[in-house]
């Protein structure tokens, strides 16, 4: 797993998005950038280089589910790998997710143990 | 036209106003002052009926009791259970602290002493919001009885008052934001292992 590479996370809640970059620093993932919603996020993502998302779902203006469907129809960065994060935990949420393109999908509240192995796991097939 | 027989109105007809415009008409010539002023007054009535119910029927105010308000307040007592748990974790953390600081001296165990007195301090919060989220329940409870009795009594009138295709419209909303709802309550959310075990079934 390659440690070095740029990671976005994306959350409307900025506490949220602290604790997920202190589990990432815990990870030795230091290359963390973030986003406050869909919009913010596919902007960085299409101006800058990035080896993992971490989105949260439910977000205003564009919600995770949006902005993976933007990643996954975008040449440039659909093999992203993409990870949602969200409390969304109903069974046509996940549906509509996998069939969007998620790469792995976690349901707060959530621990540092499942964050590393959903890391592990989708870098894994990057 | 007899007293007692206005006929009930339908969909996209006053049928009160055409009855009292009827009446009017049958009147005219023979009519007194009184009587005319009499007559306008419950043309002016039979308007003011049709449209309280007219706003009525758009509240859709069968949602708001049956939908709306037992949602908001289940929402809120998960809000209160859920950080009630959250500062029952913060306090067996404080407490682990406090055992640490036996072992401790000097400036490091007063440090550790005055910021398990602010965590303590802090959680005084999940009294506080566990109360004030009450008072709302209460407040919406009283608002879903007074729904409740404003709904039966134009019970009979919205249903005849129901046009085809009354129901919720396309709202342009995408996929992401139909299905963005917030935590499901703790007996309908996914666990973590069920969320897997479906991941893994597309697989």
């Amino acid at each position: 797993m390659d440690k070095s590479t740029n990671v976005l996370i994306v959350d409307d809640y900025k506490t949220m998005l602290r604790i997920i970059r202190n589990l990432l620093k815990q990870l030795q993932f230091d290359n963390v950038e973030e986003a406050t919603d869909g919009q913010e996020a596919l902007a960085k993502l299409r101006a800058g280089s990035f080896g993992l998302v971490i989105s949260d779902w439910n977000m205003q203006p564009m919600t995770g589910l949006d902005l993976l469907k933007e990643v996954r129809a975008d040449a440039r960065l659909k093999d992203t790998p993409f990870i949602m994060i969200t409390a969304e935990s109903k069974t046509e949420n996940v549906v509509a997710a996998k069939q969007a393109g998620v790469s792995n999908y976690i349901v707060k509240p959530f621990n540092a143990e499942t964050l590393r192995e959903k890391i592990e796991k989708v870098m894994a097939h990057a | 036209m007899p007293d007692g027989d206005i006929p009930q109105d339908g969909p996209g007809q006053d049928r009160i106003e055409e009855a009292v415009r009827a009446v009017l008409g049958s009147l005219s010539g023979a009519m007194t002052v009184t009587e005319a002023a009499l007559l306008s007054e419950l043309e002016a009535l039979g308007r003011e009926v049709m449209r309280a119910k007219s706003e009525i029927a758009a509240l859709r105010v069968e949602d708001i009791n049956h939908s709306h308000i037992p949602a908001a307040t289940d929402e809120l007592d998960a809000v209160v259970e859920h950080t009630a748990e959250a500062t029952n974790e913060i306090l067996d953390s404080c407490e682990t602290l406090e055992a640490l600081q036996a072992t401790l001296s000097g400036a490091a165990a007063e440090t550790v002493a005055a910021a398990v007195t602010r965590i303590y301090e802090a959680c005084s919060f999940q009294d506080i919001t566990g109360q004030r989220i009450g008072k709302v329940v209460a407040a919406l409870k009283a608002i879903e009885t007074r729904v409740a009795a404003v709904t039966a009594s134009f019970a009979r009138q919205l249903e005849a008052d129901a046009v085809p295709g009354d129901g919720p419209a396309e709202d342009g909303r995408t996929e992401g934001e139909r299905l963005a709802n917030g935590p499901q309550l703790p007996a309908a959310a996914s666990s973590q292992a069920e969320v897997d075990r479906l991941l893994a079934s597309f697989d």
